[in-house]
């Protein structure tokens, strides 16, 4: 026969998740506080998505890298239109000049669907990932309204081994701060996202700085090897190779 | 079965379609999705051209001519091969913009006969030349009811997904989840967990605790983890307790095949659910999502309108009689349904589409945080499909799924559409609600739910 223990008390059960459980009723609604909280926690996640990249401040960032850092931008040219045409935010817009790098890993440093957490994670991804490369590092591309696909082209001009993208994740209402990298072994338009590796949720709380560069090192010397990224090259790295975080 | 071309004269200006599916894809009202795809109407003048040339046609005719090619697709040929002449009969004369005063006019029994002789494009085409209480009035006509441990869809109720989604399938952050739903109301439709791999050891282990957490507290529901069919058909190969099998589906071979399902698989998997004979009341054991934009995602979609496509996913669903079919309408992003307007149109639509094609039709009420949306765009939905006698909508914790995401309901929405509307909870899940004295308001949980039993001690 079952026992069943003592009654407890509905707020409890927050202790075994992060979902929004034991919220308490005002009615058939949630109370004021909780209504509140979720406001917020969605007004956060809208500024995410509408934020910018601040350029000047990303160079200064990226300067002790010793890298060539360029500015370019999507064919999409504001964040409306960027949201309604995924299309133009996977090519260059007009004649951004990038300097050819034969044979190199490429970065480009995108602002995808928001901006804040690139802004302060991408410099401290790269300073921990260059100097673990299994090829020469390319220039660093830095673009606005930009979609994943927007390395192909930029590592086809640049004439890279490979494209690394670093780029702003959709944000939540938990996470308004997740960048992701991206990883495109030889880069040019056309290719699909089958041909890519992800290394996702990259923030404080998420994926560390040093445990995505040594990831993102991993799988690049993999596919120097195999010569192709995606659905070919499987993540395989073992966990005792992962930096402490 | 070429097109023959249709035109329409507007104000002077003479508007020419080349054959039906660019008639139908110019006459839906705009979505970027149609934009994206290059097949809206360049403008409202066309538009509204699009939409006298469509009611002047013939329902016949959409038996004659084909949106996507049947030699190229099974699901074209789906359609026809099913198509009831009997019961098409009463508006087998009529145009599509009779057919729209027809259903607006005729009677629930009538409406809800007719669902076997409709094809998904009749339905789309009355849809575009419907305004959003058309939709609502006319869908609130259709009777569908299901069973598996319960009974769903019956007039005056409203159904809830229990949907305790966790970042890392943990037992014990599913199972809070689950207790924290059914003690405001939820979970009379399924408890559903989308799980975060598609691993089928991880699937099994959702499975069995969705399963104890059922058996612990005696409830009159199903459980599902929202898997892809080939894991779960493995699971129940393996001996898992597999109440629902789910998948997505879409309107054409190409998008199916895109989310690695075929008809012959659905029928398979179909026939391996029934075998374990586990539901009580009924044998409905089928659960499929579905959502406009996923054929142009996948290019698949033949250059047909989204919610045209939307539609033939529809008879896809009708072909293995589910328990459930819900259009998770918010869910693909600003490029598809722009914003609240555009998801607050495109929800009724699909509720209308699936319960005129005889669907027991749900809405997942969502927007993701790049759509320009809020939750106030979800209560008007919500308000809107609670009108119009939606079979379901999910229920997530506070609205915010942490899996996935995005924003759906929440419990709290769930009891307030019931409560505004009059409506209950499904006949045998409301008996037990009562017997275990869930409904007060109160910071305890009722002895008889004890976490305890379910692993959180």
């Amino acid at each position: 026969m079952r026992q069943a223990s003592a009654p407890t008390l509905w707020r409890d059960l927050r202790r075994f998740t992060d979902a929004r459980v034991g919220l308490g009723r005002a009615g058939t609604a949630v109370p004021t506080a909780a209504h509140l909280d979720f406001q917020e926690a969605h007004g956060r996640a809208r500024d995410a998505v509408w934020s910018a990249l601040d350029m000047p401040a990303l160079d200064a960032a990226l300067a002790p890298l010793g890298a060539p850092v360029v500015h370019a931008r999507s064919a999409a040219p504001d964040r409306r239109t960027y949201l309604l045409r995924p299309d133009l935010g996977r090519r260059l817009a007009g004649h951004v000049v990038l300097p050819a790098a034969p044979g190199s890993v490429a970065f480009l440093v995108a602002d995808g669907l928001c901006a804040t957490g690139v802004q302060r994670h991408a410099p401290a991804v790269l300073e921990r990932l260059v100097p673990a490369l299994p090829l020469p590092a390319g220039p660093i591309v830095v673009a606005d309204q930009a979609r994943v696909a927007l390395g192909d082209e930029v590592g086809e001009r640049i004439g890279a081994a490979a494209v690394v993208v670093l780029i702003g994740e959709r944000p939540g209402l938990s996470a308004t701060d997740s960048m992701g990298l991206y990883i495109t072994w030889a880069p040019r338009l056309g290719r699909t996202d089958a041909e890519r590796n992800c290394i996702s949720n990259v923030r404080p709380g998420g994926l560390s700085y040093a445990e995505a560069a040594a990831k993102a090192a991993w799988l690049l010397r993999a596919a120097a090897g195999l010569g192709a990224t995606g659905v070919a090259l499987k993540d395989e790295m073992p966990a005792a190779s992962l930096p402490a975080p | 079965m070429a097109g023959m071309g249709f035109a329409q004269s507007i104000g002077g200006t003479r508007y020419v379609f080349d054959d039906l599916k660019t008639l139908l894809a110019r006459a839906t009202p705009f979505r970027s999705g149609d934009a994206l795809a290059g097949v809206a109407a360049g403008s409202a003048a066309e538009r509204v051209a699009a939409q006298r040339a469509l009611a002047d046609l013939p329902l016949a005719h959409f038996l004659d001519e084909a949106v996507v090619p049947h030699e190229e697709d099974e699901v074209t040929r789906l359609i026809l091969d099913r198509h009831d002449a009997a019961a098409f009969a009463p508006v087998r004369s009529l145009t599509v913009g009779a057919f729209r005063d027809w259903l607006l006019a005729a009677a629930p029994e009538a409406v809800t006969a007719l669902a076997p002789g409709l094809t998904p494009e009749m339905v789309a085409a009355a849809a575009k030349i419907m305004r959003v209480a058309d939709l609502i009035q006319v869908a609130a006509k259709c009777r569908v009811v299901t069973r598996f441990r319960n009974t769903i869809g019956l007039p005056g109720t409203l159904s809830i997904r229990l949907q305790p989604n966790h970042p890392t399938d943990d037992p014990r952050g599913v199972a809070a989840g689950v207790l924290d739903g059914l003690l405001l109301g939820a979970g009379d439709a399924v408890i559903g967990v989308n799980p975060a791999t598609d691993n089928v050891e991880a699937v099994m282990r959702l499975l069995e605790m969705l399963d104890t957490v059922r058996d612990r507290f005696e409830i009159p529901t199903q459980s599902c983890v929202l898997s892809h069919v080939t894991t779960t058909m493995l699971a129940m190969e393996r001996g898992a307790p597999v109440d629902l099998v789910f998948q997505s589906i879409g309107g054409t071979e190409g998008v199916n095949r895109s989310f690695g399902v075929s008809l012959s698989l659905l029928r398979e998997a179909r026939e391996q659910a029934l075998a374990l004979k586990r539901g009580t009341l009924g044998d409905n054991v089928m659960y499929f999502e579905t959502g406009q934009g996923s054929a142009l995602s996948a290019d698949a979609h033949h250059g047909v309108d989204q919610q045209t496509i939307e539609a033939r996913a529809y008879a896809v669903a009708r072909e293995f009689s589910p328990l459930l079919v819900n259009s998770v309408v918010g869910f693909i992003g600003p490029e598809y349904l722009f914003d609240g307007k555009q998801i607050l149109r495109a929800g009724l639509e699909d509720h209308f589409s699936g319960k005129l094609l005889g669907l027991p039709m749900g809405v997942d009420v969502c927007y993701t945080n790049h759509a320009e949306a809020d939750q106030d765009d979800m209560d008007a939905l919500l308000t809107c499909l609670a009108a119009a006698g939606v079979t379901y909508v999910m229920g997530v914790p506070g609205a915010d799924d942490v899996m996935l995401a995005y924003q759906s309901t929440s419990f709290h929405d769930g009891l307030t559409a019931r409560a505004v509307f009059g409506k209950r909870a499904a006949p045998e899940f409301e008996a037990w609600l009562t017997r275990m004295g869930i409904g007060a308001d109160g910071e305890r949980i009722p002895a008889r739910l004890s976490p305890a039993l379910i692993g959180l001690g």
